[in-house]
């Protein structure tokens, strides 16, 4: 795999002074999808827009497919498609006309059967003639989706695409962006839905006061930032945790009937057994044990935390 | 040169007139024929020739221009205005073309309008008044670049604008006043010796003489002053929208 979009050290202070983006570097790879974290503010938007071409970068480099995004910006923006984090659309206009306009404004000469599957694809097909004003919210995020793929981009950017968009559609967008990148298109999308990034991305980048915190292989980074817990139901409930056991920090339910204790994965020694010996030994009876493990949501939340710390 | 983003952006403009034909068509010739009533035909007829012309056909021409240049300029500044304010430009700045496409396709689809506008009225004009054009490719000719130039104006105007009292403002404070004191209804002859040379300086006056002039074959100014006038008018246009797309004044954050 090689790198498709490649941003170095880029940083964008808008008019107002207020600096968006303060140093940000990424590389995105040829084929993956890769999600964009993190809370509002971040810099999320303003990352995609520069890349795009709608806001002008301050200083720093960004280059797709080798080629400078403002030099070459024709070759560039002709393999990109972007869907708007805002609804934008032409309101009296038909959705296939409004697909249409995209496609030629791309430069691509006109390919009605291609345009009647994208909408097929996005169960949009029924709607084609009917005005935009007269579609609901999540046909007209659909739309956008559309009109982004209307000339068969190779890079697609998508800006919170399921913002408003009901838990069945939502799946079906999976299965849309998954059938993309069954195509060979890059993808680069931003939630806040962390159960989205955590079903469909193979890389997840966290960005958090206008840089990249972080960039990692999904999988890699829950195993490596991982922790699980073990939650321990005693037959009788206790009143405080023996001294015995202080060494595990454990912490207890406040009816008294629970402990859990909470372990790294990754750890040589993760204590388990030495805990339910002690246990024993300190005359706890268990009634249940379970183990949970710790979501992409728990470790998004830490390492904003730890870079607001 | 991306020919199909001008296609596209031409064909999109297009059908927002399409959609409003009857609009588009009912009140320019509502209101030419108001025109046409009070002026040439309640006035005009206690009125002298001017420049041996029946002052009824005389303010054809001039209404013509009051027309087409306020048209021009409400549908282009409007054309990209809209976009601006529903957000949908992200797309236009966002795609692989260039300022002079972007230009072509919104300024073309603007000036179309107001040049099928103008050719309306000119047929309301028939209805009312005799009418021999003198030089009819001139004439064309001069629609043409005054829609054009028109167009170009109204786009920057659309631009600058952030609001729509500010889309409204520039027509009706600046563009109204010129036109209406560019002999859109009177021979620059007929004013006081003072008033001929402050008029000198509306440029709308080159316009509507040297359309007067291939209607009639008479013109307050020379023929080749007015087209450079308007040469230079347009130029100016270009340049300046160039040096909008260049720095990404009022559309690129
Ligand atoms: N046009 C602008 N002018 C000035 N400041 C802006 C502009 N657009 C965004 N900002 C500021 O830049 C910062 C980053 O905004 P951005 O829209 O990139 O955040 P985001 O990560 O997309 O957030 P969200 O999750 O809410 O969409 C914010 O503090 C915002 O106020
Ligand atoms: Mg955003």
């Amino acid at each position: 795999m090689s790198v498709i979009v490649s941003v170095q050290n880029v940083r964008k202070t808008y008019d107002g002074g207020f600096e968006a983006l303060t140093g940000a570097s990424l590389d995105i790879q040829e084929g993956e999808i890769i999600a964009l974290l993190g809370p509002n503010g971040a810099g999320k938007t303003t990352l995609i827009s520069t890349i795009c071409g709608i806001s002008s970068l301050t200083s720093g480099n960004i280059t797709v497919a080798g080629m400078d995004i403002a030099r070459d910006y024709r070759k560039v923006r002709a393999m990109i498609g972007l869907v708007p984090q805002e609804i934008a659309l032409e309101p009296f206009e038909t959705v296939i006309n409004s697909v249409r306009f995209s496609r030629g404004l791309f430069g691509r000469a006109k390919n009605e059967a291609y345009l009647d599957e994208i909408l097929k694809t996005l169960s949009l097909f029924d709607k084609k003639e009917a005005k935009v004003m007269a579609l609901s919210g999540g046909m007209k995020r659909r739309v956008l989706i559309a009109k982004a793929l209307a000339h068969e981009p190779k890079v697609l950017f998508l800006d919170e695409p399921t913002a408003g968009v009901d838990v069945e559609l939502r799946k079906d967008m999976w299965n849309t962006v998954a059938k993309l990148k069954g195509q060979g298109v890059t993808i680069i999308l931003t939630t806040h839905y962390i159960e989205e990034a955590e079903a469909i991305a193979d890389r997840i980048a966290v960005i958090n006061g206008g840089e990249i915190l972080l960039v990692e292989d999904k999988a890699a980074l829950m195993a490596r930032m991982g922790k699980k817990q073990i939650r321990i139901e005693l037959l009788e409930p206790v009143q405080e945790i023996p001294a015995k056991l202080a060494p595990y920090g454990l912490e207890l339910a406040p009816d008294g009937a629970g402990l859990t204790y909470a372990y790294d994965i990754n750890a040589e020694r993760t204590g388990i057994t030495g805990l339910l010996n002690d246990l024993q030994a300190a005359g706890l009876q268990m009634r249940d044990v379970q183990t949970q493990q710790s979501s992409l949501e728990d470790i998004f939340v830490d390492l904003v935390q730890e870079d607001g710390a | 040169m991306n020919f199909q983003a001008i296609a596209a952006i031409y064909t999109f403009e297009m059908a927002r007139f399409f959609r409003t034909l009857k609009q588009s068509f009912i009140s320019p010739v509502l209101s030419t024929s108001l025109y046409f009533v009070v002026f040439g035909t309640a006035i005009g007829s206690r009125m002298e020739a001017v420049d041996g012309v029946d002052y009824g056909a005389f303010i054809v021409p001039g209404l013509i221009m009051l027309s087409v240049m306020t048209q021009s300029i409400s549908n282009a500044s409007f054309g990209i205005y809209f976009p601006k304010f529903i957000g949908t430009i992200y797309e236009l700045l966002s795609a692989p073309v260039n300022f002079l496409e972007i230009v072509i396709g919104y300024v073309g689809a603007a000036a179309t309008k107001s040049l099928f506008i103008g050719l309306v009225i000119l047929g309301t004009a028939y209805l009312f008044v005799d009418l021999d054009i003198q030089h009819p490719i001139a004439m064309m000719s001069f629609l043409l670049l005054t829609c054009l130039s028109f167009s170009l104006l109204g786009f920057i105007i659309g631009i600058w604008a952030g609001n729509f009292e500010q889309l409204n403002l520039v027509p009706m404070l600046v563009v109204t006043p010129l036109v209406f004191l560019g002999g859109s209804f009177y021979s620059i002859s007929m004013l006081p010796e003072f008033w001929q040379t402050v008029t000198l300086f509306n440029p709308v006056v080159y316009l509507i003489s040297g359309f007067r002039w291939a209607f009639f074959g008479t013109a307050d100014v020379a023929i080749g002053i007015s087209l450079g006038a308007i040469g230079l008018f347009t130029l100016a246009c270009m340049g300046f929208i160039w040096w909008i797309f260049k720095t990404g004044w009022r559309i690129r954050s």
